[in-house]
């Protein structure tokens, strides 16, 4: 077997590439473009799941966000104060304090509480449901319609269909609000990590109402807001709503609730 | 010189590159929602097809030819094409900043854009000499330049009209391609 041409040929490529190296290695020194060295620390830091949960374009708009100063060092919902205050050091900022938060499913109704009105068969997809009469099988119209199109949003894993409901796992939960926005039933609340009072209902419906839909859902009787000695619970819509800036956790409400749906 | 200017006429529009050919469809259909960022694209790709026209022609017939290796075009080409696209996104992203990020992931996909080593290839089999492959490559990218504009502008008066729903979105922009390809038609047999 005669070698030479392989030798030519390898010869060949090899030195195109090595003259095309030198010319891209010059020229990068030539066009170098002089990013601020904080902003690749900053993205270093930066979880790099670019979810979007800040409101940029990925974590590499975040980090050239903070370094011109549009956005907060603890811009960064999920990596939460951990992260911000990395930042923080980096930009010479002390970070403020956040508060973690949590997504939170505003509804109760399990399989055996919420009641149905047929059964469907159709598209597995809550979106979809919620364009069929009533607004998908189950009697109440705002419950939650348990095909997880928020499951499906979630980039971390923490949100699952339990017993037909959405579930949230705390833990998991990095507040990024890719959930909140694929709810077509607005259900997905963010809310302080540590809140520990929520009403687990978002019906608007009257009390009678709600009673024949689901077992657990909120009839607007009131009783939380008369209880509540700090002015954190307000029903508004015949659904209760506990205002969690004001609320101190006293548990009063959760009480004295009949349907046993503040928890 | 008329023959040039027929050649150059010739696949910029009757042989063209994206309509009739059917290369470089990826960014004609992924960087034309914008008519700016088309252009944009259309502009770095007529730097690179000429640039690289002339550089493989040059290689082909200093390097390739006289050692009698002329297999080596494909591999060799693919390489200098390639370091012509990192010189480009070194160049935009030093002197057009905005234009660098409106193109986004589809510049550096230049790379694998099939017209540009299409050209070089399509040079060395027609035995272009170096003017003549230099003039090919600048016409077929002209011409990849008009269809992509072109496109872009139907693409932006198509996003107030009412189509029907399952024709919106990619299905409406195929089947404008196709209309396009069947009006260029129109030019086959003119030269």
């Amino acid at each position: 077997m005669n070698i030479l041409p392989v030798i030519i040929a390898a010869a060949i490529v090899g030195g195109v590439g090595i003259i095309i190296g030198f010319f891209l290695g010059f020229s990068s020194e030539k066009f170098k473009v002089e990013v601020d060295p904080r902003e690749e620390s900053i993205l270093e830091i930066l979880p790099g799941n670019n979810c979007g949960g800040c409101g940029y374009a990925g974590c590499s708009g975040l980090a050239a966000a903070i370094v011109k100063g549009e956005a907060p060092v603890n811009g960064c919902p999920v990596g939460g104060a951990a992260v911000g205050n990395k930042v923080g050091e980096i930009m010479g900022v002390a970070a403020e304090e956040g508060v973690r938060q949590a997504a939170f499913v505003k509804c109760g109704g399990t399989c055996e509480k919420a009641k149905q009105d047929y059964q469907y068969t159709g598209v597995e997809d809550c979106a979809a449901l919620s364009f069929v009469p009533n607004g998908g099988a189950k009697s109440c119209s705002y419950g939650c319609l348990g095909f997880g199109n928020c499951v499906k949003s979630c980039p971390f894993d923490a949100i699952h269909i339990v017993d037909g409901i959405a579930r949230v796992d705390k833990e998991a939960c990095k507040a990024c609000g890719k959930c909140v926005a694929a709810c077509p039933k607005g259900l997905i609340e963010l809310l302080p990590y540590d809140a520990e009072h929520i009403v687990q209902c978002s019906s608007k419906d009257m009390g009678k109402n709600v009673m024949k839909a689901c077992t657990a859902g909120c009839i607007g009787c009131r009783l939380c807001e008369k209880n509540c000695a700090f002015d954190a619970v307000h029903v508004v819509d015949n659904i209760a709503y506990i205002d969690q800036s004001k609320c101190t956790k006293c548990g009063v409400c959760a009480q004295k609730c009949p349907k046993k749906i503040i928890v | 010189m008329k023959a040039l200017i027929l050649l150059a006429i010739g696949s910029a529009i009757v042989n063209n590159v994206v309509l009739s050919q059917f290369l470089g469809i990826c960014p004609f259909l992924g960087v034309s929602k914008k008519t700016e960022t088309a252009a944009g694209m259309g502009g770095a790709v007529i730097f690179v097809i000429t640039v690289s026209s002339f550089v493989a022609a040059l290689i082909y017939k200093f390097i390739l030819t006289p050692t009698n290796t002329q297999y080596l075009k494909t591999i060799v080409f693919i390489l200098v094409i390639a370091a012509l696209v990192q010189f480009v996104e070194m160049f935009l992203k030093k002197s057009m900043p905005s234009l660098y990020q409106s193109l986004g992931v589809y510049l550096p996909l230049i790379t694998t854009n099939c017209a540009v080593l299409g050209v070089a290839l399509t040079n060395v089999t027609k035995e272009y000499n170096l003017l003549e492959s230099v003039i090919n490559g600048f016409a077929t990218a002209c011409g990849f330049f008009l269809a992509i504009t072109i496109m872009a502008g139907i693409r932006e008066k198509i996003e107030y009209n009412d189509i029907p729903k399952p024709f919106q979105g990619t299905a409406i922009v195929l089947i404008v391609a196709c209309l396009m390809s069947i009006a260029f038609m129109g030019f086959s047999g003119m030269i």
